[in-house]
């Protein structure tokens, strides 16, 4: 029998703030599960701390909400651990582009075979209102009364950058877009990453420029050509939402360990005799 | 009995190192015990090494002091070590570079002149020093050869033939030129055990695959780096997955990872290592997943001084953590025993689902040690407890409140079995749960764990006198110089018991507490400058313990301990108030 949304919500009562952008990547998350008829048993979705560090508790999975900015890690050890699980790492701006920035270029060149959706909120949230590294220059808050000294990093650019071999935008104002590209996501082959505008309601609510601004990635674009993604994160007018950039051609981490573990037909014994007589 | 120690000295890079292991090898495969010990520098060319192997009939317990053989490659090893020979010892020194004078004898072999007339090269010094070696101790040349035929063979015929050459010119040099000392041959004896060689560092990691350790994630650091490359190298023919992580953090993360999703698995590192590691420890801890991790100690705080031995990282293993989180910590004593109390650790891990801190050090990790063929069989494997079909029918509780606070744990894949482990205080369930009851009760639950963990018995050793009125306590690496003072301070006429305590943390207390009621007093004995188990015994027993610590970068002489015992015994050693700062 086909699974239903009922099926992954978990007994947890939700405690985001009414309004929160969050809220959609949940459902279009419950969503992407029907779509995918994925086995509860069989999922795991791993987080770091923060506002969108809680979604794990909300699903009816196996969940993993771990430590500060490490999701990429753990996620990674779950998927090495047992590859047959299907392992989505969620995460916001802060936990991933902050205090866990280092792993993110790591998980790319593993190219592991996890999906990384990012709650980008520009904002710390959970901790009320301090600037983030994706907050705008010209924020005034808490810790920016003046605004923000630094210039905000782009997750897109640096997803790219880092050869990142699933690249793609979703907002939580277009709840089935969201959803479909969750599939893609983790229907890819590969380390994909879905950068996720899920504005902040509270502390700096971005719902009406997103509004103005985002625009799909038209239909006819390559999505092999990363040049033409490089083109489409620059441009200043338009915040453009799908798959900016996809190649299904390169090996996993799993594959790799599985390959170098196939080098050696299973047999302890015999290894265990051939370790210790090389100290004899 | 016989009982030598060989020290050879020279430049990094020179093949000190390797001349020393072949020279141990030979002395394992002759049926001799040998405990080997080393220093180098941090650079990885040039600087002074050293490298000392003590050989015996008898056990070897400690590296020793005195050297009764001193070979030198050049002069600035007779100047670094030119002071540790006995006065009645041999020095052999390289006639080209240096002419000592000393009372012990001084023998001249022209090494790089028989290098360049035999190998025609530079390289080989080490191989010819290992000939002369051998002749001097009355090893048997053919066995020598066969050892380098194992070490060389992969590279090929004319290596092993060259190789070969420079062994016999080195023999046949001392056959020539004859010394007068008068030393204990070495030939091959029969043995009824087949002894092996191995390092603390591959004791440990053998002992791990054979716990069934399946995930290994580090990052190389001194010197705990060749845990990583032995796993690399070998985990995989077992089945497991090795990753080399961009940091100690993500190290432990995946560790932490791979054992939620049912691996058995574990990450080693030093001192700066575990120092990041300290978030995920309470992870672990909170979440209740087992994890272990290999601490080889280096001389602390910061980068201190990596290449040097030290158990300083007592607290930091033992205390580190924000809030209370509870874990276990062991010592190995001995190469032997970091094989087979590595499987213990992942046992406790399993048992009580929590992380597990291995103590090793410096000294222990890159020093090589005989033991008997080992026997893995030894000690038992435990798996954690998981749910049964009824638990996971009847609404999982993943952290459900029981006697010995452990619950069964469901792994990914059980059907029935889906839950959200979290650092963050939670109900049995598993939800967030912040009341001051819950905190209450999970806090308790956790602590519980160890305080079963603590009622395990087999994780002290006593050793020395039955009655006794001086005890002294050690941990970890310092077990062997422990014991071979506590002999010679029975020689001496002064009765000691001694206890090992390999739990570390929590402390095996009825072992322990039996051991205080039968002595009265107790020197504590560890190689860092606060005597922070000391400290830790003192609050746990209210006992006037008295500290004795050492802080060089170096292990323990057994000559050190028993000029400890004498002093207290002679009551010129009295326990003093407060932390050891002052002496």
């Amino acid at each position: 029998m086909a699974h239903t949304t009922a099926d992954y919500k978990s007994e947890v009562k939700i405690t985001w703030c009414p309004g929160c952008g969050d809220f959609a990547v949940l459902n279009a998350l419950y969503q992407a599960l029907v779509t995918m008829d994925l086995d509860p048993k069989n999922v795991v979705v791993v987080s770091g701390i923060g506002c969108s560090g809680r979604l794990p508790i909300f699903v009816n999975s196996f969940g993993f909400h771990g430590v500060h900015g490490r999701v990429l890690p753990t996620a990674m050890g779950v998927k090495i651990g047992n590859p047959k699980l299907t392992v989505i790492a969620v995460g916001g701006d802060g936990d991933g582009l902050a205090i866990g920035g280092g792993h993110f270029p790591h998980a790319a060149r593993r190219n592991i075979d996890i999906t990384y959706i990012m709650l980008d909120n520009n904002i710390y949230g959970l901790t009320k209102g301090q600037a983030s590294p994706t907050t705008a220059q010209s924020f005034q808050g808490k810790s920016s009364p003046y605004g923000v000294s630094e210039e905000n990093l782009n997750p897109i650019a640096l997803a790219l950058a880092y050869d990142v071999s699933f690249v793609a935008r979703a907002y939580s104002g277009q709840l089935k877009h969201l959803s479909d590209l969750m599939v893609d996501a983790v229907n890819h082959k590969g380390f994909s990453f879905v950068h996720t505008l899920s504005p902040c309601v509270v502390f700096n609510d971005t719902y009406k420029y997103y509004g103005k601004k985002v625009t799909p990635i038209a239909p006819y674009e390559n999505t092999s050509s990363k040049m033409r993604a490089l083109e489409m994160w620059q441009d200043k007018e338009h915040i453009f939402l799908g798959t900016f950039y996809k190649d299904e051609t390169r090996q996993t981490f799993n594959e790799r360990i599985r390959d170098i573990i196939g080098q050696f037909p299973r047999d302890d014994e015999k290894y265990f005799r051939e370790l210790v007589n090389r100290y004899a | 009995m016989k009982d030598i120690l060989v020290r050879i000295g020279g430049e990094g890079g020179e093949g000190v190192i390797s001349c020393g292991e072949m020279l141990t090898t030979a002395f394992a495969r002759s049926a001799y015990d040998v405990y080997t010990f080393r220093t180098y520098p941090a650079e990885i060319k040039g600087g002074p090494a050293m490298f000392q192997v003590r050989a015996s009939d008898a056990p070897v317990l400690s590296q020793g002091a005195a050297a009764d053989i001193l070979i030198t490659f050049n002069e600035e090893a007779h100047q670094l070590h030119g002071n540790t020979i006995r006065p009645d010892g041999l020095l052999v020194y390289e006639p080209a570079h240096y002419k000592p004078e000393g009372t012990f004898e001084c023998y001249a072999v022209p090494l790089d002149e028989i290098t360049l007339n035999v190998v025609k090269s530079k390289l080989g010094k080490n191989v010819v020093a290992l000939g002369v070696c051998s002749r001097i101790l009355g090893m048997s040349i053919e066995l020598l050869e066969e050892m380098v035929r194992d070490r060389f063979g992969k590279k090929g015929e004319m290596v092993v033939a060259k190789n070969i050459e420079a062994l016999k010119a080195g023999y046949d040099y001392v056959d020539k030129h004859p010394f007068k000392k008068d030393l204990p041959k070495f030939a091959a004896i029969k043995s009824p055990i087949k002894r092996i060689v191995m390092s603390g560092n591959e004791a440990l990691s053998i002992g791990a695959i054979s716990a069934g350790c399946r995930y290994y994630g580090g990052y190389p650091i001194t010197p705990a780096s060749d845990i990583l490359e032995f796993m690399e190298k070998d985990l995989p023919k077992f089945g497991g997955a090795v990753v080399q992580t961009e940091d100690e953090i993500s190290a432990l993360a995946s560790v932490i990872g791979a054992s939620f999703a049912g691996k058995k698995a574990m990450t080693a590192t030093s001192g700066p290592g575990l120092a990041l590691m300290v978030e995920l420890m309470g992870l672990s801890a909170m979440s209740e997943i087992p994890c272990v991790i290999v601490d080889a100690m280096r001389s602390g705080p910061s980068t201190g001084m990596p290449t040097k031995t030290e158990q300083g990282d007592m607290n930091l293993a033992v205390y580190g953590a924000h809030g209370d989180a509870p874990r276990i910590v062991l010592a190995p004593g001995d190469a032997e025993e970091c094989m087979y109390l590595m499987i213990q650790a992942f046992n406790l891990s399993e048992k009580y689902q929590c992380p597990v801190l291995y103590l090793t050090d410096q000294s222990l990790a890159h020093r090589t040690q005989t033991f008997p063929w080992p026997d893995f069989k030894r000690v038992p494997v435990v798996n954690r407890e998981l749910p049964t079909e009824k638990d996971l029918k009847e609404g999982y509780v993943r952290f459900k409140m029981t006697d010995s606070g452990v619950s069964p744990m469901a792994l990914p894949g059980m059907e029935g079995g889906c839950y959200a482990a979290t650092g963050l205080e939670h109900t049995e369930k598993g939800a967030p749960n912040f009341t001051p009851k819950m905190h209450t009760q999970m806090s308790f639950k956790r602590a519980r764990k160890i305080e079963m963990a603590s009622r395990e018995s087999g994780f002290t050793a006593r050793y020395g006198a039955k009655k006794a009125k001086i005890g002294i306590i050690g941990w970890g690496s310092t077990q062997g110089a422990i014991r071979e003072g506590v002999d010679m301070a029975a020689k001496a006429g002064i009765p000691v018991a001694h206890l090992q305590v390999k739990m570390v943390y929590p402390l095996p207390e009825a072992d322990i507490k039996e051991f205080l009621s039968s002595v009265e007093q107790v020197i504590v004995a560890e190689l860092n400058y606060s005597g922070q188990y000391n400290q830790l015994f003192r609050s746990r027993f209210l006992l006037p313990t008295i500290a004795m610590t050492k802080c060089e970068g170096l292990p323990f002489y057994a000559e050190e301990i028993l000029a400890k015992i004498q002093a207290v015994a002679s009551g010129s050693e009295q326990p003093v108030a407060g932390a050891v700062l002052s002496r």
